[in-house]
């Protein structure tokens, strides 16, 4: 005879539910995706690059040689530092008109352009989440919050991050801070809308009839639903702080001149571009392609986890 | 009707009075005496306690604040402190040139982007389709003073077929102001092309998918006809909104392009209060350009009333 159902092993016909192997699945799928694998690795392979810059055929990106000036990119030359060092260099990208090496430059400036674009990122999603999550369960001060940062929106970024800079004065902080805050109201948007739908849901109704504490329910319960979305808009926030934080420093009121970033280097490159676009477009190039692999990988987490997200509701 | 926007305009004013309120703490929050940061290192005592006196800066709070904005009503925006003129003056100086670029580059966008969106939705799935959302994020990721500065060492140093930068007055002929402004132009409405087609696309593609497009259709109605009349018709509310949206990413964009391409206007205007910590003319600026941004976007609201009847506020 064979077991009745009651006493047969069904355990693995049915697929493992627990938050953890969830979580893996999507990661999983996550890596399936064509864009992310495209925009993943390329940022990957910019980070690695940028961390082993020393090792990659670069200078002190700072040392200055006059007469290695204005080299045309793809040159072998001579480096004389400040010391009297004379020693073979390639110029990759070409020097500036002081003779410092461009690719130097780039690869150490992508050090300072990705730390912050992920700084400012992390800054806006966590203050962007706190306010959703207070405004979205909250509804005395849903509309007075929501009000905020309508008006916190009317003011375009770029002016609002100028003006912050221009006060607060130019230092990684400052920066970060001020391209971090025109990015809040966007994510306080997004949470907030999360967390008026799940507030219905008959489980968050269930935890308030169990006396659970607010914030239990919207640690354990409200905010799991708002990660993948956050995530999503989180790229979507690293690569605008890269372009915001380059446009900065290339007007003349982002980080002081002496750190290297992309923005920097194109403002000094500036005054030569009529005779060597090099200082000006080949960093342009690299912002361009990080910022394309960030935004490449930000749709395909999209594709991949919101899909996910809204079945989860349906 | 007129309730309508009547009830529409005075929902702008919550939000321009926080916006109000974010300018003016700005200011008066920055770490020191924001006279002090006015009159600046050549300053001596005396020039701060003028300047304090001046502003107002010795009464209280909530004193400046209503002072401030009852100016601000009477359309007093303040004077510049180091070019002792008004505000209002020197943007009516400079609006010119931001105008005509902001104009020429909406009018470029829209006329590219929404049939490329229509296009794409048309085909969906199809490689128009895919080349179109590839070339989106590749035009959200190319900074737009990047893309001028290829576009004027393509254009204007190696074919040398357009002016390397400047400005041309309208009223000095219509061919050297357009000369002048289609790189930038085109600089600065990539983004906003990128953007619009993307919206466009999702769309009309989602208005296409109707029961109204069968029957339109199958009443023998002509494929183009059906995707205008029908398909874009219905999906006008989403394209007009990111329209609108997007005048703030243009703002942002017209300051660097100006800079890039040596455009007199107050994308410059902008660039060179920061840099001298005009404080009064940065303030000043700031609020014009949210205002517009604020009109704008009523505009849009309103033309909802136009564009969609089943939309009653």
């Amino acid at each position: 005879m064979a077991d009745s159902i009651m006493t047969q092993d069904t355990s693995a016909a049915l697929p493992d539910a627990s938050a953890a192997s969830i979580k893996r699945r999507a990661l999983a799928t996550a890596l399936r995706n064509g864009s992310v694998r495209i925009g993943g690795g390329v940022l990957l392979l910019l980070i690695i690059m940028a961390i082993f810059a020393p090792w990659l055929g670069t200078i002190d990106p700072n040392a200055i040689d006059p007469a290695s000036g204005n080299m045309l990119p793809l040159t072998p030359g001579q480096f004389t530092n400040l010391a009297g060092d004379t020693f073979d260099h390639y110029f990759l990208m070409g020097s500036d008109s002081l003779g410092r090496d461009i690719w130097s430059r780039t690869l150490y400036g992508a050090r300072i352009s990705i730390t912050i674009g992920i700084a400012v990122a992390l800054l806006a999603l966590t203050l962007g989440m706190l306010i959703g999550l207070l405004a979205g369960y909250f509804r005395a001060i849903d509309s007075l919050v929501m009000r905020l940062m309508d008006g916190l929106m009317a003011i375009p970024g770029i002016l609002f991050a100028i003006s912050l800079v221009a006060l607060f004065g130019g230092t990684v902080t400052t920066v970060v801070i001020a391209i971090a805050i025109p990015e809040i109201p966007r994510v306080a948007r997004l949470v907030r809308s999360v967390v008026l739908t799940i507030r219905e849901e008959p489980y968050v109704e269930a935890a308030i009839a169990l006396d659970t504490p607010i914030w239990k329910i919207l640690l354990k319960h409200i905010l799991p639903n708002a990660v993948a979305p956050l995530i999503v808009q989180g790229t979507y926030v690293c690569a605008a702080a890269i372009l915001v934080e380059a446009i900065l420093s290339f007007l003349g009121v982002g980080l002081p001149t002496e750190m290297a970033t992309w923005g920097n280097i194109m403002s000094e490159g500036r005054a030569q571009f009529n005779e060597f676009p090099h200082n000006v477009l080949l960093p342009g190039v690299f912002l361009a392609l990080t910022v394309l692999a960030v935004n490449i990988l930000g749709d395909g987490l999209r594709d991949t986890l919101d899909p996910k997200f809204s079945k989860q509701q349906g | 009707m007129l309730a309508f926007f009547l009830r529409r305009i005075l929902a702008t004013v919550p939000v321009l009075v926080i916006v109000a309120l974010i300018v003016f703490f700005m200011l008066r929050l920055a770490p020191g005496d924001p006279a002090a940061a006015i009159v600046g290192n050549s300053g001596t005592a005396d020039d701060i306690a003028l300047v304090r006196a001046s502003l107002g800066l010795n009464d209280a709070l909530p004193i400046q604040f209503v002072r401030w904005v009852g100016e601000l009503v009477q359309g007093n925006l303040g004077e510049s402190f180091f070019m002792k003129i008004p505000v209002t003056e020197l943007i009516s100086q400079r609006i010119e040139p931001t105008i005509s670029l902001a104009a020429l580059t909406l009018v470029v966008a829209v006329a590219v982007a929404v049939p490329l969106g229509v296009l794409a939705a048309w085909r969906h799935g199809g490689w128009l389709d895919r080349a179109l959302m590839g070339f989106s994020v590749l035009g959200f990721s190319i900074p737009a003073f990047v893309l001028g500065y290829v576009l004027i060492w393509l254009f204007s140093l190696h074919w040398q077929l357009l002016p390397v930068q400047g400005y041309a007055r309208f009223e000095n002929g219509f061919i050297p102001w357009i000369r002048h402004l289609i790189l930038p132009s085109i600089a600065l409405s990539i983004i906003y092309v990128a953007l619009i087609a993307r919206v466009t696309r999702a769309a009309v593609a989602e208005a296409m998918t109707e029961d109204y497009i069968r029957t339109a259709r199958s009443k023998g109605i002509s494929e183009a006809r059906v995707l205008i009349r029908h398909g874009l018709a219905n999906a006008a509310v989403p394209i007009v909104t990111v329209i609108g949206i997007g005048v703030a990413l243009l703002i942002g964009g017209v300051v660097v392009t100006e800079t890039v391409f040596a455009i007199p206007g107050l994308g410059q205007l902008t660039v060179e209060a920061v840099l001298s910590r005009d404080f009064p003319l940065i303030q000043g600026i700031i609020l014009f350009f949210s205002v517009i941004y604020v009109f704008i976007n009523l505009l849009v609201d309103l033309s909802y009333l136009v564009l969609d009847p089943r939309i009653r506020y």
